[in-house]
């Protein structure tokens, strides 16, 4: 299909002018802006930007959660052909220097006070940052800066502007085409600075109504959107499908209020990475824990029986009259309520990417009646490029290519795509350009991985990352540290996992236990504990992660590939990895090389044979102050198992 | 921050009260005003007679001395609801709100004076009634939106943390729309970021709506920060008033919270 972002927003406002388009709540009611004023608002916004200068070909930020007015934005940029950049909204403000200078942009829309401050602090970093205005003007009253003012300020500029050249703006539109960048999204990246990956209206329309078409999406869709818009995931979600299927994007009172917002609206078209799902199914753990013994003992036996039959009716299998009758049962009593709590009643389909899914939180949904598959994509690929059918779902692997999507492997394993979604360049960046599109077209994913008998794509790793154990009993195995960290934290105890290994002799782990969880565990024995730190260093909290390495360790012995990347030692670190420190990317991956250099000692003590380990780290709060944590680590050794291919 | 404000005319006068409980002196002498729009801090020791002093205030003790004067009118002694009425609105110590209730009704409880129709048509819910009760959710959902509480809404209040419940307190005394917000120990007992919070909420009452805010406090560091004007108390008598910085400076509030050197 041959248009443009804007012109697919005015298309709908004409064939459907009175139809929702968006919803937000306010004053704890749902506000419908219906297409036909959307249409309008994105008009002025447009003729209020131009009147401040904004040109074609121009970058232009955007920073806040998902708001109607930062979608109008949006918009309104596209339409004058200048180029969207949207920043995550919870970086610090230096990691916006970078992005801002490396696509020299001067204007900025922003959500709130919050972000206002931050571009105020960026001035002298970024001289050319002259103009900037807030969604929400609460508490910025006093604030007296140059360049600085409301969108309500700029929407009125706008009107004056669109009354004085009326038909700017449709011209304006009209320009545009499909092979122009539409927008660009920079990389969190694990190393360096971030890359801008630069789209056009076409990889991004393509690429929305490939998977349009996949899952059947119609304009009747419920989405709630509350990622964060500079992840392409949720743009691709919210944005780009909603303006290619025209269905209604809800955007959530405030962060807080999520869990609430979902259920009131009760989405058909639902898109999260693994740990929302997983946050959701604590919650309900937790939850069920304190119940009453009958609540329990339902509760039990109706999760049993979807264990039994859930996944097999989800793969639309035949069941006998028996497991349709307790089925049945258990619907009525506790899988119908719980999806309903969870706000999953309506899905249809639902999916889940950016990272691995662990088996058993996969198969929880899937068992209680929730259309929940798995997709895989990048940045690079505008998302899509392979998707689970309905009734083709498997928890270990990503799914079959897609329309228009070619998938070869090269030699070292490296998954390669060719797709027409693909990114068009990384911004002013064509060595990284090169390194990842090669001449014939194709796009080298960094991941490594194989398609199994049935077609499917299975990623076990980051190729770059997969390494070999060098010395001792192990001598030449495969090491997956990715492949490790993700079964590791597929116990609910476990948050994050960082594994070593490559060109070493055996594979070490630090571990960081997941405070709620574990904080739960420890009340439910009567262990007191101080803090996280104390928490973490508790002998019965190592004992009971020591059983999950334990238990990763006999699981990973049964995979002959990867039998070599058993764990032989941990160490429980005393403080969260965060992303303020560096230590995750804002979309919560481990930086391994960082984490590595910056707990060299550690890694030293792992590997030394230690017991324990002394260590002080300076930590940043939330408020830009720092401080420090300081603990003695105890490391522990864990079992391993022979493969079973050996002992056989 | 406290420079960009503007201290209006004096509207609240309080003059040589004297409270007693039986042979003990709660209050002797004591005087001092507040201006409009300011934020009027009342500090001392425990003991000192700060609540006994916003009990005078709002009406619920008699003093045996002295006076108050409010807009003009002076007044012997106060009646709760006459208080009320005039635009006085508080939130307390220990907490009075209705634990069993959600944080709507607790915080609509505070525009029950706003409400003009009897029982018998609420209980009907029809007409002048249910017109009644959307205009005044509108506005006790701005109080919501204003406190950043929207994710509690439904939750009853008894199972909120403190530093919430203070929070739904506020927004209650808030919903009566005051004139003079009077605020005992608001950041008693939180954590340092619960404070920083309540802190940024009490400025932004006060800049926003332009409330005159009179408040006791224990924490030292809040009140140097946030509040104009600061009475000192001990023992029942005022020992210091002024801005902070001479209240600071002055040695007889020094001795009385540091001890004097024999």
């Amino acid at each position: 299909m041959q248009t443009t972002f804007p012109r697919l927003m005015l298309d709908h406002a004409q064939r459907r002018p009175g139809a929702a388009a968006l919803r937000e709540k306010e004053y704890g009611i749902w506000q419908t802006v219906t297409w036909q004023q959307l249409a309008t608002l994105v008009r002025q916004l447009a003729c209020g930007l131009a009147e401040a200068g904004l040109q074609r070909g121009q970058h232009m930020v955007v920073i806040g959660e998902n708001r109607p007015r930062l979608y109008a934005s949006m918009l309104a940029i596209q339409s004058l052909g200048a180029v969207p950049v949207p920043l995550y909204q919870d970086a610090v403000a230096g990691e916006f220097v970078f992005p801002i200078n490396n696509a020299e942009v001067a204007f900025a829309v922003v959500e709130d006070q919050e972000q206002v401050d931050k571009m105020l602090e960026l001035r002298e970093q970024c001289p050319q940052l002259g103009r900037v205005w807030y969604d929400d003007p609460r508490g910025l009253r006093h604030y007296n800066e140059p360049g600085l003012a409301s969108l309500d300020a700029l929407i009125e500029a706008g009107r004056a502007y669109d009354a004085a050249h009326p038909g700017f703006y449709d011209a304006e539109v009209a320009k545009a085409r499909p092979d122009d960048v539409a927008a660009m999204f920079f990389t969190s990246g694990t190393t360096g600075n971030p890359k801008g990956v630069v789209h056009t209206h076409f990889t991004l329309l393509d690429r929305a109504n490939a998977g349009k078409t996949f899952d059947k999406l119609t304009e009747n869709e419920e989405v709630l959107a509350y990622m964060p818009p500079a992840w392409i995931g949720q743009n691709i979600f919210s944005y780009a499908q909603w303006l290619a299927c025209g269905y209604i994007v809800n955007c959530p009172e405030s962060a807080a209020t999520v869990t609430i917002d979902l259920k009131e609206i009760g989405p058909t078209y639902y898109f999260a990475p693994p740990r929302i799902f997983e946050g959701l199914l604590t919650s309900v753990t937790i939850r069920m824990e304190d119940a009453s013994a009958i609540k329990k003992w339902l509760y039990k036996t109706c999760m049993a029986v979807a264990r039994r039959v859930g996944p097999a009716r989800m793969d639309g299998k035949p069941a006998s009259l028996i497991d349709r009758i307790q089925y049945r049962l258990g619907d009525w009593f506790i899988f119908g309520p719980l999806r309903n709590t969870l706000g999953f009643s309506r899905v249809r389909v639902a999916y889940t990417a950016g990272e691995a899914i662990g088996p058993d939180l996969f198969t929880f949904y899937r068992s209680i009646g929730i259309n929940l598959k798995q997709l895989y994509g990048s940045t690079e690929t505008a998302v899509f490029v392979c998707l689970q059918p309905d009734h083709e779902v498997k928890a270990d692997t990503v799914g079959v290519p897609i329309d228009g999507v070619e998938i070869k492997l090269a030699d070292s394993g490296e998954i390669l795509v060719k797709s027409p979604g693909l990114l068009k360049e990384y911004y002013k960046n064509p060595t990284a350009t090169a390194e990842v599109l090669d001449a014939g077209g194709w796009y080298h994913t960094g991941d490594a991985g194989f398609i199994d008998a049935g077609g499917h794509l299975k990623i076990i790793d980051r190729a770059k990352d997969v390494g070999r154990i060098v010395g001792g009993p192990n001598d030449g195995a495969m090491f997956a540290p990715k492949y490790v960290e993700n079964k590791l934290k597929f116990f609910p105890y476990i948050k994050e996992a960082v594994a070593f290994g490559d060109r070493r002799e055996k594979v070490c782990a630090f571990i960081n236990i997941d405070f709620d969880a574990i904080g739960n565990w420890a009340e439910k024995r009567n262990l007191p504990y101080a803090g996280y730190t104390d928490l973490a260093q508790k002998p019965e909290v190592y004992e009971l992660v020591r059983e999950c390495v334990e238990q990763v360790n006999a699981d990973l012995s049964q995979d002959d590939k990867l039998a070599g990347s058993q764990v032989s030692r941990f160490l429980i670190l005393h403080k969260e990895l965060d992303a303020d420190d560096g230590e995750l990317t804002r979309t919560r991956k481990v930086r391994r090389g960082y984490i590595g250099e910056k707990y060299q000692v550690l890694v030293d003590a792992l590997y030394g044979g230690r017991t324990e380990q002394f260590i002080e780290t300076a930590v940043k709060f939330e408020d830009g102050r720092s401080g420090s944590v300081s603990a003695t680590l105890k490391i522990v050794d864990v079992k391993t198992f022979p493969a079973m291919k050996r002992a056989a | 921050m406290s420079s960009a404000r503007k201290s209006g005319e004096v509207i609240l006068e309080v003059k040589n009260i004297s409270l007693a409980f039986g042979g003990v002196k709660a209050l002797t002498d004591i005087s001092f005003d507040v201006r409009e729009h300011e934020i009027r801090a009342i500090i001392g020791p425990n003991g000192a007679g700060k609540s006994s002093m916003l009990n005078c205030i709002n009406g619920v003790y008699q003093p045996q001395q002295g006076t108050i004067t409010f807009r003009g009118q002076t007044f012997q002694h106060m009646n709760s609801r006459q208080v009320a009425e005039m635009g006085f609105a508080r939130t307390f110590q220990n907490l009075a709100l209705f634990k069993g209730m959600n944080v709507i009704d607790n915080i609509m409880s505070g525009r029950n004076l706003k409400m003009k129709t009897n029982i018998f048509q609420q209980a009907i819910h029809f007409g002048a009634a249910r017109r009644e009760e959307v205009a005044n959710r509108e506005f006790v959902e701005h109080i919501i939106d204003f406190l950043e509480i929207q994710a509690f809404r439904k939750t009853p209040v008894g199972r909120l943390p403190y530093g919430l419940q203070k929070r739904v307190d506020l927004g209650r005394a808030l919903a009566m729309e005051p004139q003079v917000l009077l605020l005992d120990e608001p950041m008693a007992g939180m954590n340092v970021e619960e404070k920083q919070d309540m802190c940024r909420f009490v400025l932004d009452v006060n800049d926003e709506f332009g409330t005159t805010i009179v408040l006791i406090e224990h924490d030292m560091g809040v009140v140097m920060d946030i509040s104009d004007r600061v009475v000192v108390l001990d023992y029942g008598k005022k020992i210091g008033d002024g801005s902070p910085q001479e209240v600071r400076a002055n040695p007889d509030v020094i001795s009385a919270y540091l001890g004097t050197a024999h």
